[in-house]
């Protein structure tokens, strides 16, 4: 199917395609299940502009790390799992040497040309190909504990720290983004299909779409 | 049952690949040994107790590990990557706290 008007939306020096989003059909803003007695999850979905996934060949975790610091500006702290987030932009390990950046600004791929090196590591654009979905509320690991075989906790699970797991193969990248916040990262294809799950999921404790 | 990641920390059974017996040495692809290749494919020690396995978390941060499982009662006895290298080996919990 052409799109007449896509020639005259592009600009010479800006041509991404605009962004759907795969939850839409599905995406019902308002108040949700059991909500009569309270609202205990907010589910949205965030679009950040930018979801980079980074990997560094062995033994050059350090200078990727720094990388990561240098084009974020954000603290990442060093170990399995280690994360911030500091609401405009997150980073995340989710594997040895591998880590995922996002921003909510588009563009961070570029930010990264010339600073992660051939030699340091690959930095991969996954913007288009990631859905970030956030559960937030005094249930939100309760509902999560019903998908994924991990400790939510706040001990088990610090503040900014990531997780790499699944749900009935569904890959998801879980990143605590506050004490009662997280931000759950799904591949586009499966995103409708983990949305409507996790809304028939936050029935039970009522739940809103922002 | 329960494998600990050296990444991830304590996952279920269920997130984990075996890859196989981790006790075989692959010829080089060159070989032209038969006798090296049959007991690559082939031979296996098969105990009744602690055995050198690989396995890949499969489901969560996707490396592959060097696990010691006894057969008789599968408990984990070690864990490792399969591949040295990576400095932030340790399992920490993590976080900017
Ligand atoms: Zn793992």
């Amino acid at each position: 199917m052409a799109d007449r008007q896509l020639p005259e939306r592009q600009s010479p020096e800006r041509q991404l395609p605009e962004r759907l989003s795969p939850l839409e059909p599905v995406y019902h803003p308002g108040s949700h299940g059991n909500f009569e007695h309270g609202v205990d999850v907010i589910l949205s979905e965030t679009r950040p502009g930018s979801i980079l996934q980074l990997a560094a060949w062995p033994g050059e975790e350090k200078r990727l790390i720094d990388a990561i610091r240098k084009v974020t500006g954000l603290a990442l702290p060093d170990g399995a799992g280690g994360g911030i987030s500091n609401g405009g932009r997150a980073a995340f390990g989710f594997a040895p040497g591998k880590f995922t950046v996002v921003d909510e600004a588009e563009g961070l791929a570029a930010a990264f040309a010339g600073v992660v090196t051939p030699a340091i590591g690959t930095l991969t654009d996954l913007s288009h190909g990631r859905t970030a979905i956030r559960i937030a509320g005094p249930k939100a690991e309760w509902v999560l504990a019903k998908f994924f075989a991990i400790d939510f906790a706040l001990p088990a699970f610090p503040l900014g720290a990531g997780r790499s797991t699944n749900h009935h193969d569904v890959f998801a990248q879980i990143q605590r983004s506050g004490a009662d916040q997280f931000d759950i990262y799904v591949f586009r294809s499966f995103a409708r299909s983990f949305w409507k799950a996790l809304c028939h999921a936050s029935e039970e404790v009522g739940y809103e779409v922002h | 049952m329960l494998i600990t990641c050296p990444y991830c920390g304590p996952r279920d059974v269920i997130e984990f690949t075996y890859q196989g017996d981790g006790n075989r040495t692959r010829p080089q692809p060159a070989s032209q040994d038969l006798d090296a290749w049959n007991a690559y494919v082939y031979d296996r020690l098969n105990p009744a107790g602690d055995h050198n396995e690989i396995w890949q978390h499969s489901g969560g941060c996707r490396a592959h590990l060097r696990i010691v499982r006894n057969t008789l009662t599968h408990e984990i006895l070690s864990t490792a990557f399969a591949r040295g290298g990576h400095k932030s080996a340790g399992h920490k919990a993590g976080g900017n706290q």
